[in-house]
């Protein structure tokens, strides 16, 4: 096995991130999003938002934006060179909005292998909550790595 | 066209959405505002050392037109979950169409819910992502 087993059910530190608003218009343009109460403020508020609302899949993005540092890439065994994303999943619990300030938590949930270990499968859940604890979203994402020297 | 929600049923079609042709730029864009920085995508260097004839784009982005279509036609508190299986890869400069019909009209905790089944294919009619949607019905 490529990645580290010992991972499984290994639960990251909790992470603070505010969602501002010049990364999400950013993410609106390269997403090629046209409906303003996704990057204009005063449109989302028109709209009856109380900010410019985040979109369905940002919330993908913020275990990016906020990183897990336990368990670590090289603890984990990812490599970018041999990395796909095989999976991607959102619960939706409640809106977020640029301004709001979030808390983040990953969770290994499960590494396992198929076709006799060529690939290799992490699955990690990222819990997305607010201040007072309120679930917000959970985002689980699967990636698989190949493993070229898994003939054995 | 306005889709009225509550008189949707099973193996109907929603509006279609095409994203592309993605080029390096979006690519780019993409890397910085999702914070995604895997090199795979914008660096050509490393996607050929990684056995790749070149960068290839972010799922994510195909991800990401399914979640506008869904927003194209329903409010975005309606969506319950979205989920997708990335069954290929796709290529720079390709362009991507979702695609949504309903499966499944069901009754959850009291809730009336949609089953979306979603899909994107590129221009040569390669799937590349298989997904669900779950929406509930506005009671009216």
């Amino acid at each position: 096995m490529l990645l580290n087993s010992d991972c499984i059910g290994q639960r990251s530190e909790e992470r603070s991130i505010v969602i501002e608003a010049g990364q999400l218009k950013l993410f609106a343009k390269a997403i090629g999003e046209t409906n303003p109460i996704y990057f204009d403020e005063a449109a989302a508020r028109a709209a009856g938002h109380r900010n410019i609302l985040v979109p369905p899949t940002f919330g993908s993005c913020l275990k990016f934006l906020a990183p897990a540092e336990t368990p670590s890439a090289d603890e984990l065994g990812l490599d970018y060179k041999a990395l796909l994303h095989a999976e991607e999943k959102i619960e939706y619990h409640a809106p977020l909005y640029v301004g709001d300030r979030v808390t983040l938590m990953t969770e290994v949930d499960s590494i396992y292998s198929k076709k006799d270990g060529a690939l290799e499968f992490l699955v990690r859940t990222t819990h997305i909550t607010d201040e007072a604890g309120t679930l917000l979203q959970s985002v689980t994402n699967t990636v698989v790595m190949k493993n070229a020297g898994s003939s054995t | 066209m306005t889709i009225d929600i509550t008189q949707l049923a099973v193996g109907d079609t929603l509006p279609p959405l095409e994203f592309g042709p993605i080029s390096r730029h979006t690519l780019a864009l993409y890397c910085g505002g999702s914070g995604d920085l895997n090199p795979i995508h914008v660096d050509s260097d490393f996607a050929k050392a990684s056995g790749y004839e070149d960068v290839f784009t972010h799922g994510m982005l195909s991800m990401a037109t399914l979640g506008r279509l869904l927003t194209n036609w329903t409010e975005q508190d309606t969506i319950r979950s979205l989920s997708v299986r990335f069954t290929a890869i796709t290529k720079i400069h390709a362009t991507v169409t979702g695609s949504a019909i309903v499966r499944e009209r069901t009754n959850k905790g009291g809730e009336d819910l949609l089953v979306l089944d979603l899909t994107t294919h590129t221009q040569d009619n390669q799937q590349t992502t298989k997904g669900t949607a779950i929406i509930a019905v506005p009671t009216v």
